[in-house]
């Protein structure tokens, strides 16, 4: 408990005289050996600034990712073919709101605010998941992003649980619990399709040939031109390779196709004996460079909508706050969320 | 006193109450036609908690649907194969989202009007007693979440002050219908009537809107969603809502 104690300190001191440069040195070391030690960051502990900006950058993008990813599902909302599917996709993207909120808490532990994360977002200057700019065109594919998209998602995240930074690491344990239970709902969806009529598993196959490579592409690219792994990797945010998490959900996911009656469009797909994995056909990185770039099919659909979601409620979070500051002091101490927005 | 021990001047029989399939379809139409309406807004609300809040009253809603639909026959044969004519709901329930105003005015209506309806059916015994019970609690955070948009908006800026009162003014004419007697629902209309307009009239005072001084209803809208004749968006919100239902007749999801 050395450590956690000595850690303690430094950041007292930083928050106490502003910390000289010379110092800085003394806090790196107590900061390295606590995430050597797998401590847990805390926000008022001293951090180095690439830490507190990789960080940033990463929650902001996972919210943001939360916040347009509702989009491709809430374009079934109206459509879904049963009462029970309707209500499990409402609560579904009532979820993926839920975390989007999550994560924009975590990230302001690190001293942003949303509204400034939301206008980067709106802006271009933060990223969200390459897969949600692709369309959902048949119900069918809300089943595959449930099973394929959350389950690629999952694999990423599980990890993230053990993330040096307590606050994120912390709202990944909610978030996955949740994600799971969409999985599997997403995997039910499609085998009561592909167990259904010609018509319906025509869909499910359908819907999985579009979305199985975005779904593998979620795991950014090779190691070996990946620019932020190593340095994630030492500071203990990341705890395994773009690569190795590819494989682990190319291996989970082969025998669950099986099960489904359902195939995976790729011809290069068997069993590797020797390296007890499955190997898989080369990935079309051109195709996600240009989502990334902002060329995929749905890129400018999606940030418009978020924008004209975000400008048209714009007079609603100027009433709701005009509302709070007439009425501040009394009676309103139980003011929701939303009228401080 | 309910009506049912009133009618008979004796105990209630042991044997479970038929449910009034008339009834059991006005409402279970209400909550059904509102809940879609209200999951429209998913990815278009103002601020991340009203897409957390709008969707949790969409889910209610569809859940009172799914419990009131089923007394009286299959949730998904009613809810996707009847056409528009068939349908039970009231008119206020149908009409577009409109900005959040428009929407927030037609969920104050609505949830006023649903809590005091179901704190009537649960304190008695009739069929819709149990679900009453249960949905009365939901309901009752609805209405709050309408009242508290109302003063907020109403009592906000120029421009929300402005949207709401022509919110307030463009639904005032479908509140009229919500106290029309519906076959099978044993409630006391002109009791829940003053309730309405007293509670609803105070909370638009607190907001500084005022209230509407149009007709509740007129006489060319006057029952009509109870009676199948609906305004025009509705039928396109059906065609949506029923059309991939539709193209698979048989299948199961």
């Amino acid at each position: 408990m050395a450590t956690a104690a000595a850690h303690q300190t430094a950041s007292t001191q930083t928050y106490g005289t502003g910390g000289a440069v010379g110092d800085t040195t003394a806090y790196q070391s107590v900061f390295d050996a606590a995430v050597a030690a797998d401590e847990r960051i805390e926000p008022r502990d001293w951090m180095p600034d690439a830490y507190r900006a990789t960080l940033v950058r990463q929650i902001a993008q996972h919210a943001h990712s939360e916040i347009i990813g509702m989009q491709p599902e809430a374009n079934w909302i109206t459509r879904a073919p049963s009462l029970r599917r309707k209500a499990i996709l409402m609560a579904k993207v009532q979820d993926e709101a839920g975390h989007g909120l999550y994560l924009y808490s975590a990230a302001e532990t690190l001293g942003t605010s949303r509204d400034e994360l939301l206008d980067k977002l709106h802006s271009g200057r933060q990223k969200y998941s390459s897969i949600f700019n692709y369309p959902t065109l048949t119900w069918a594919d809300v089943g595959a992003i449930g099973w394929l998209v959350d389950g690629a998602a999952i694999t990423n995240q599980v990890p993230l649980c053990r993330c040096s930074y307590g606050p994120y690491a912390r709202a990944m344990v909610r978030i996955c619990k949740e994600e799971s239970f969409h999985q599997r709902q997403g995997y039910e969806l499609l085998l009561a399709l592909s167990n259904g009529t010609p018509e319906q598993h025509a869909m499910a196959q359908d819907a999985v040939d579009r979305w199985w490579w975005p779904s593998l592409m979620m795991f950014g690219p090779p190691d070996d031109e990946s620019a932020h792994s190593a340095q994630s990797m030492a500071w203990k945010i990341k705890r395994h390779s773009n690569d190795e998490l590819r494989q682990r959900f190319v291996d989970i996911c082969v025998p669950q196709a099986e099960s489904l009656g359902l195939t995976l469009p790729d011809p290069d797909l068997r069993w590797n004996e020797e390296r007890g994995h499955h190997d898989f056909g080369p990935i079309d990185w051109t195709e996600f460079k240009e989502v990334l770039k902002g060329n995929g099919p749905c890129n400018e659909q999606r940030i418009t909508q978020r924008r004209r979601a975000h400008d048209e409620g714009a007079w609603v979070r100027e009433a709701a706050a005009a509302h709070a500051a007439k009425h501040s002091a009394a009676q309103h101490t139980g003011e929701t969320g939303a009228a401080r927005a | 006193m309910t009506a049912s021990e009133t009618a008979s001047g004796a105990t209630v029989a042991p044997t479970p109450t038929p449910v009034p399939a008339a009834a059991a379809l006005a409402l279970g139409d209400d909550a059904l036609v509102l809940s879609h309406r209200l999951g429209e807004w998913a990815g278009h609300a103002p601020v991340l908690e009203e897409e957390v809040a709008l969707a949790n009253i969409a889910l209610d809603l569809l859940g009172q649907a799914r419990v009131l639909l089923s007394m009286t026959g299959d949730e998904d044969e009613l809810a996707y194969l009847r056409e528009e004519r068939a349908f039970r709901n009231l008119q206020l329930v149908e009409q577009p989202n409109g900005d959040f105003a428009h929407t927030i005015v037609r969920q104050l209506y609505f949830s006023t009007y649903q809590h005091l309806l179901y704190a009537e059916l649960a304190a008695g015994d009739g069929p819709f007693a149990p679900l009453a019970a249960k949905a009365v609690k939901e309901v009752a955070y609805h209405r709050d979440h309408a009242e508290q948009w109302t003063l907020r908006l109403g009592d906000g800026t120029e421009e929300s002050h402005e949207r709401m009162r022509r919110a307030c003014e463009a639904l005032w004419r479908f509140t009229g219908e919500m106290f029309r007697p519906v076959e099978g629902v044993e409630v006391d209309g002109e009791r829940m009537e003053s309730a309405w307009l007293a509670s609803v009239g105070a909370v638009l005072r607190r907001a500084t809107l005022g209230v509407p001084e149009g007709p509740r209803s007129g006489a060319w809208a006057a029952g009509a969603g109870r009676q199948g004749l609906h305004t025009e968006s509705f039928g396109r919100m059906l065609a949506e809502m029923q059309h991939l239902h539709r193209s698979h007749p048989g299948a199961s999801w």
